[in-house]
Order: structure tokens, then sequence, then C-alpha cells
């Protein structure tokens, strides 16, 4: 009885503790939202989404930031995602079983995993000092090699679920592989290839490093692909190591879009993955 | 409910891909903006007159302050129009990488503190002990050498954050460069340049980066180009020059530093202005000088960038003066006028034409 | 009644390879693109290793083994050694991992044991939140937040009544200064946190039913089921977890940037400003003159490249293995 009286006990505290461990997690999810909510609501106006980045001490928005964001975000996805996704169908489709596709999803898995910071080295090395400037194509072309990754493990991870009996159906009638999975796979993992999609976004829009040494920063409105561009992350790093008041302010209602947007795209994804019946996934 | 899912999104990457393409196209017919990059001890004035410059003109000046080693870098690689440095560079390295030096605005770095208590101007300091406090010889505020200057000051019992540059910096370069001059000991320990190795305290990127962490941290102190000082109302110090008069920063005692440099001697207007005689003057004065290529691969913004600087020589003194910035005296902008008639060319033409 | 004519049935035939050719070339192309895309990831990989490399070479030949030993970061007399941002790298890490792996397991034992199914659901969402907050947030946070909190608060209370102790004292030494390792190792705890959850609570909610039941049926409490049961089985999968959570940190730029205090030394105090390699190469590649200092900070990022690769491709394993036991890839 008195080791049943400890092991009850300990299972108790045990307990006890892994509640407070839970409440801390989601008290520290908490103030952190809260230090954004309070920073960041205030200097959302009509201002923040018309006016362009202001010089120190003047009014101003974060027009060309985001428009920045938007558009590199946009052209990486749309350089990235059909890469990933090709090469994700191969791992599911094509390459099932074989050593090429187990070195394939290993190596993608560590590329998931690695510093963001060294894609921004790797596109500096191979894009910028060859053209000579910065640019917003560079930003763009490491936020693609970031979304690679993510849109290979998702596409894979969405296409094995499909069963392997409507492949062989789809074969049955005569359709060549192509066939089969551009009409009759895709569209049956349409929602998780959504949610991959969703989750390449999410994680894209909130990389910095990589855009440090690729798009660098711009005080003004620019649509040139070709010259530096502004972006939510770099004018948020910039503004909030500044002593100055407004660009502070600017700088936490920049990180409430930001966040706001990600979280938004979270939300979304997994609201697509539960709408649509699929169990849900998580790329890391 | 899927199906319509599904049409909605191909509209949308429809929508999507001809706002890209559209972007695209328009981006070659985008005038293209003055880009710089450099130093963050001029960059309050450089965006007000930014700021001006496109209101009048309609060109924008795309100014990133990343720090005058950045400035240097930059231009060295050819990524910019111009760069900025506070360091002005030798005439070897001058004529090793091609390129063409003048100086633009002149301004003063000035210690500033972030002491319970303590109100701006308060505080005397001089450079040995400015120096020791930042050899990590001095560790608080209550010491008996600052005590000593100011026996009239509440100096509480607490630690000295020192915070420096950690960025490759002109401004870094001024400060340890007047240090270097009163100090032996901090000349050998750790000399003058735009990145030093520090024995203490915390680095922060950039002049914002230096006056934002030295408010941010209690009993910190740092250096800072004035207009950062002035703007952030920022607990500064006084200092005791070289002819061993307390001074406080502003136009006039950086003025008075300026007053005997002469310009025209300087090749590549190598001229620093620390630590410099008068009764008036503040010891941790500078210029900022811009850096262009002398052969340019991009006539057109070259000449934009001339344009907006001649513009800043002969309109933006206002701009300036409002920071505490000292405009360059006008014998000085003619000089460099000429500077530019003769030593910035494009396939063989001048890309200064006089307006 | 469908009969066809010689003519129209040849034409038909004709129709039919032609259409069939198309289709076969069409494969043809549509393999290949998916398998040129494939190998992609791995050129991706390689041109990275290369391009690191390559622009290491220099520091590394100036200074090579001792690169990785010096202290020494002078960019003035162009001597530079990546033993400050190793320290700091491993360190703040450290001390994130330390704070958030037990944590973690707490949260993770928490939603697969003791949580009532209808929380299950809403809480891994907020710790799924926390993963999906960009790192520049936390960045932000610890700036403001976080560090006037540690500097008028924690770190005086640490220094005033730790600091004293013989050994364990030198671990809290020096003025308050708000920022520093402690304070970037907090930050990376609160990152990685996310992570290991999920990947714990997926390596968990593996354990098999008719395990835990037997457990139970000889009378072992929840806890004795967790610790005796769960976690062994899990063994592999949960070290997998917090190994890639160590990549993480390992990695993470932003949010250490803004706190780390920038400053390329050495100390013992946790309280003491440091470096770590990714805050480094952020704040100085752009300013960096000269091909040696560039060429360093490159030499740094190939070091990071190498230590988080031979990480996460260690724990990748592990989760690889744990799969071929039937599980889902978390």
């Amino acid at each position: 009885m008195k080791g049943l009286k400890r092991r009850q006990i300990v299972n108790l505290l045990a307990f006890t503790a892994s509640t407070l461990a839970t409440l801390l997690g989601l008290a520290v999810l908490c103030a952190i939202l809260w230090t954004l909510l309070s920073k960041g609501l205030s200097g959302i106006s009509w201002q923040l989404f018309t006016s362009m980045t202001p010089a120190p001490g003047s009014q101003g928005g974060l027009l060309n930031a985001i428009f920045g964001s938007i558009l590199m975000t946009g052209l990486g996805i749309l350089m990235g995602a059909p890469v990933g996704m090709l090469a994700g169908t191969y791992l599911a489709e094509y390459g099932r079983g074989t050593r090429l596709s187990m070195v394939v999803r290993f190596i993608n898995d560590v590329l998931l995993s690695a510093p963001s910071i060294i894609i921004g080295l790797f596109v500096y090395t191979m894009v910028v000092l060859r053209v000579g400037h910065f640019s917003a194509f560079a930003g763009s072309l490491a936020l693609a090699i970031i979304s690679i990754p993510v849109m290979v493990r998702t596409t894979e991870d969405m296409l094995n679920l499909v069963p392997m009996s409507i492949r062989h159906g789809s074969a049955a009638l005569g359709a060549q592989p192509w066939r089969t999975v551009t009409q009759i796979v895709y569209p049956a993992a349409r929602s998780g290839l959504l949610t991959g999609l969703l989750l390449a976004i999410a994680r894209v829009s909130g990389e910095t490093a990589p855009l440090l040494f690729t798009a660098l920063n711009n005080q003004f409105w620019s649509t040139n692909l070709n010259q530096p561009m502004a972006n939510l992350p770099s004018v948020i790093f910039q503004f909030a190591m500044s002593p100055y008041e407004n660009w502070q302010s600017l700088a936490w209602s920049g990180a409430l879009l930001i966040t706001g947007f990600v979280l938004f795209l979270s939300i979304a994804a997994r609201s697509v993955a539960t709408l649509f019946g699929e169990h849900d996934t998580r790329a890391e | 409910m899927a199906k319509t899912t599904t049409r909605t999104m191909t509209k949308a990457a429809q929508c999507f891909t001809l706002a890209a393409v559209a972007s695209l196209a328009t981006s070659v017919v985008m005038a293209a903006d003055i880009s710089g990059a450099g130093a963050t001890f001029p960059y309050p004035v450089y965006s007000k007159w930014a700021e001006a410059y496109k209101q009048q003109t309609g060109i924008g000046l795309n100014y990133q302050s990343i720090g005058s080693g950045g400035g240097i870098k930059q231009i060295k690689a050819d990524t910019v129009t111009f760069g900025a440095s506070d360091k002005p560079l030798e005439p070897a390295e001058l004529k090793e990488s091609g390129l063409v030096q003048f100086p633009m605005i002149i301004g003063g770095v000035v210690p500033v503190v972030n002491v319970a208590g303590i109100k701006p101007g308060e505080l005397l300091i001089d450079g040995p002990t400015l120096a020791s406090i930042y050899l990590g010889e001095i560790t608080k505020w209550n010491d008996a050498r600052i005590a000593k200057l100011n026996p009239k000051a509440k100096l509480p019992n607490q630690a000295i954050a020192p915070v420096y540059r950690s960025d490759g910096s002109g401004t870094n370069f001024l400060f340890t460069d007047y240090l270097s001059k009163v100090s032996p000991t901090f000349k050998s320990k750790i000399g003058a340049n735009t990145s030093v190795e520090w024995p203490t305290g915390i680095g922060a990127k950039g002049n914002e980066g230096v006056a934002n962490m030295t408010a941010q941290t209690g009993g910190a102190i740092g250096y800072v180009e004035y207009a950062y000082a002035k703007q952030n109302k920022m607990t500064y110090l006084q200092v005791r020059n070289h002819d061993g008069k307390s001074v406080s920063p502003e136009a006039k005692a950086f003025q008075a530093a300026a007053a005997n440099a002469d310009w025209s001697k300087a090749e590549g207007y190598y001229v620093i202005l620390t630590d410099q005689p008068g009764a008036q003057t503040w010891p941790i004065t500078g210029a900022s000088f811009i850096l262009m290529h002398r052969e340019s691969k991009d006539a057109a913004s070259s000449a934009e960038a001339l344009k907006f600087f001649n513009w800043a020589y002969t309109k933006g003194g206002d701009l300036a003066n409002s920071l505490d910035y000292v405009p360059l005296p006008d014998s000085v902008t003619k000089l460099v006028e000429q500077t530019w008639r003769t030593s910035i060319m494009a396939n063989g033409k001048p890309v200064w034409t006089g307006k | 009644m469908y009969t066809l004519d010689s003519r129209s049935s040849s034409m038909l035939a004709k129709t039919f390879t032609r259409q069939l050719r198309r289709e076969a070339r069409a494969e043809g192309i549509f393999r290949n693109a998916t398998l040129f895309c494939a190998i992609l990831v791995l050129v991706l990989l390689a041109s990275i290793i290369i391009s690191l490399i390559y622009g290491s070479l220099p520091a590394l030949k100036a200074f090579q083994w001792s690169f990785i030993t010096r202290e020494k970061w002078n960019p003035v007399t162009e001597q530079f050694g990546a033993l400050a941002p190793l320290y700091g790298t491993v360190i703040s890490s450290l001390i994130g991992m330390l704070i958030a792996v037990p944590i973690s397991f707490g949260i993770a034992v928490f939603l697969t044991e003791t949580c009532p199914r209808w929380l299950r659901g809403p809480i891994s969402t907020g710790i799924e939140l926390l993963a999906s907050i960009p790192s520049i947030v936390f960045g932000i946070w610890g700036l403001f937040v976080l560090a006037p909190i540690l500097q008028h608060h924690v770190q005086p209370w640490l220094i005033d009544n730790l600091g004293p102790l013989p050994l364990v004292g030198k671990l809290f030494q020096g003025p308050p200064f708000g920022i520093g390792l402690l304070t970037a190792g907090l930050v990376l705890a609160v990152m990685v946190l996310p992570f290991i959850t999920a990947v714990m609570r997926e390596v968990f909610r593996m354990t098999p039913q008719p395990l835990k039941e037997a457990a139970y049926g000889v009378g072992a409490t929840q806890w004795d089921v967790v610790y005796g049961v769960v976690v062994p089985w899990s063994r592999t999968g949960v070290i997998g977890g917090i190994m890639l959570g160590l990549g993480r940190a390992l990695g993470e730029t932003m949010a250490v940037t803004f706190v780390i205090g920038n400053a390329h030394r050495i100390s013992a105090s946790l309280l003491a400003p440091a470096t770590t390699i990714s805050a480094a190469i952020a704040n100085e590649f752009n300013e960096a003159v000269g091909d040696l200092y560039t060429s360093a900070l490159i030499a740094l990022g190939l070091l990071l490249f190498v230590i988080t690769f031979i990480i996460i491709g260690a724990a990748r394993y592990m989760l690889l293995r744990l799969e071929s036991r039937g599980g889902k890839r978390p």
C-alpha cells in the first residue's frame, strides 16, 4: 500500500505539473498576442495602408512594405510551389520505393529545418553579387527556395493519403500515369494540397533573414523587381531597433499585420483540412 | 462547395498572375530612384532632405542606413549609386577602388546616458574618463573619477552598461579616434576604426540601435550622432574639450571644430575633425562623406545623385540646421563641384554638367 | 449499325494512334518534369553547400583550424575566430532546450492523457498558433517586453541571490543588462516549445493502446503508464523531436539578434551579452568590408550549416526509424 500511496502522489504531482506547463505555454502565447494587439492596434488606421514608410519623426504608413511583401511572397510561391508540388508528386507517384526518393525525402526534410539565413547567403552569392545589386527578384528567389521543401513535404504526404485503388481504377480505364495524377489524384487530394499551399505561404510570409541580403529595403514605393523593394519584415527589423516613436509604433503594427496574416492562414489551413475531412497535417 | 472553391481558386490564381505580369511590365517603365547606402550618422538629415526633394522633384532617394562599413562595401561592389561613410577613405584606398570622395555635412558625436535622475547636459565628462569607462576600468556610476568632475551631481551606485556599435560605423571611427587621441591606453588596447574589439558592453546596430539600447537599459552610456540625441530627447553629456573648457553639443560647437579645417589641401578631402583646438569646439566632430565611382556605370543615376547633392548644398541648409547639423561652407561646396566636373565620368564625358 | 468502311476505320485507327502517341509523349514530359524537380531538391542542397564552401575558402585558408578555436574577432586587423559565436549559439540553444523540453513534455502529456477531449482541439490549436508566429515578433517581444522585466526584476534577484554562491554563482555575475545569453535562451525556449510539443504529442499518440491498457490492468497509475510505457516506447521519436527543436534553435536568427547583445566575447556569466552565428551574420554581413571579413562570415554560415545538418539529419533518421515501425511522419 505504501508503494501505491507514493505512486499516487507522484501521479498527482506529475499531472499538476503538466497542467501548469500547459497553462504556462498558453500564458506566453496570450502575453505575446496581447503585446502585439496593445502596441500594434493603435497604429492600425487608414493611413497605415495608404502611405509609404516615413522618415523618422514624420507620419506615414506601410503601404510599400505591404505591397513588397505581398509581391515577393506571391512571386516566391509562384516559383517554388510548382517545383515543390512536382517533386512531391515524383516522390508519391513515380518514385515510390526507389532509392532516389528515399534520398530526396531525407534531404528535403533537412532543408525544411535548415536556417533560413543560409538561404539568404546562398542567394546573395548566386544572384546579388553576380547581378551587382539587391533586387526584389533575389528576395523572391530566396523565398521560393524556402517554400520548396514545405511544398514537397505536404504534397507527398497528401498524395500518399489518396488510396491506391483510385489509381488502379484509372489505370484500368487506360489512362496514362500523368492523366491519373493530374485528373484523378490531384482533385482527390485537393484540400490537402490547398492546406500545404497555405502553410507554405504562412511559413514564407514570416521570414526575415533571407530578405536581409537579397531584397534589402526601400523607403519609397517601388514595383521594380530589379531594385530593392520594401518588405514588412525588413521594415519591422529596422524600425523596431530605432529610437523613434513613430517608427517603433509602425513596427508593432507591421508585426501585428504579419502575425494576423500568418495566423489567419494557419487557421484556414486547419479548417480546410477538417472541412474536407482529412486529418490534420503539420509541416514544421 | 468544393467545386466553387476550386473555381474561385483558379480565378484568384489568374488574377494574381495577371497582376504579377502587369507589375513586371510596368517595372521596366519605372523611373529610377537614386540608391545609396551607408552611414547612419547623417541619416536623419538625408532622410529629411530626401522627403523634401521628392516633394519638389518627384525623384526618390532610397538610402539604406546600414553603417559606414556597409556603405563602403556596397559602393565598392557597385550595388548602389553612392556610398556614405563618416570615416573618410585614405587617398591610396580611393585610388585603388576608383572612387571619388567628398564631404556632405558636418555633425557631432555625443555621449548619451540613461541614469535615473540625471538631466540632459547635467553631467560633465572628459576624454580620459570616457575612455576608462569603455575600457572597463570604471564600472559604477558613483566612481570617484566621475564624481570628481561632477561634485554636485547625485550619482547612483549603479553598474555602467557601455553600449557600442556592433556594425561597421563611421560614428564608431570618430568616437574611437577621439578616445585614442586623449587616452594612450585606449589607443594601444582598442585603437581607432569603424569596427573595433570592445572589451566590455553591449553592441547595437546603427546610431538608431545605440540610441534605442541606451534608452532601454538602465545605467547605460552610449555614443550617437547629435540628431539622434536631440530627436529622442536623450540625456547627453557635456564634454571637456582640448582647451579644457566644458562644452555642450550644438551646431555652434560643431562649427567651431570645422572652422580651422583646410579642405583644399587635403587629397580626397581627407580631414578628421576630432579633438580640434578652440574654446567652443566640440571635441567629437566629424564630416560625413559621399563615395562615388570615378567611372560611372550608370550615367543617368549618377547625374541624378549629383543633382540631389547639389540641391542639398544649395537649398538643404535650413533643414540641416533644424537638426543641428552644420552645412558645409560655400567655399568647400565650390571645390566639391569642381571635383565633380573633373573626376566623375561616364564614357569619357563628365557626368556633372552644372544643373 | 456501327459498321465502318475500311477508310473510316483506318482514319479512326490513325486518330487513336495519334492520340496514344500524344498521351505517351505527355507522359514522358510530365514524368521527367517531376523527376527533374525531385533532383532539383538535391541540386539545391549541393549548390548551397558548394557556394558556402567556396565563399569560406579565403577565411578557412587563412585561419585553418584556429578559426574554430579562437575568440578574437577583429575586423580591423582582420583576425577572425568563430569561438564566440559558436559558444553563444550552443549555450543559448542549450538554455532554450533546457527550459523548453520539460515544458513541452508536460504539455504533450497533458494533451494526450489528462486533457478532456473537447479541450484538446482548442489547446493544440493554441500551441500551434505559437508555432506560426513569425520569429521577428518573438525578437521584438523579447527586446521590448521580456528584456525590461529581466533587467528590473529577474536579473537583479539572480545576481543578488545566486551570484554569491560558490560554483553556480559564476553564471550570474555582471550588471543587469536585460539582454544577453539568458534572455536569448528564454526567447528560443518559447520558439521551439511548439515544435517539440507537436512531435512529442504525435509520438505519444502512437503508443499502442493495448500496451497501455495492459499496464493499467496491473494497477499502474496514469503517470506510471506515461513514465513506464509511453516514454520508453516513443523514446526514439522523443529524442528525434528534441533534436529537431535543437536544430531549429541553433539556426534561429531574428528572435536572437534583438536580445543577444552583439558582443564577440565569451564570459562565464549567463547574464553577459554574447553573439550567435546567425546573429553575427545578420548584423555584420551587409557591412563587412574586405574579402576576408565577408569570407569569415560565410565560413560562420558554413559552420552553422554543418552543425544543423548533422543534428537535423540524425533527428530525421531517428524519426524515420519510428515511421518504419508504423507511425505517421511527424
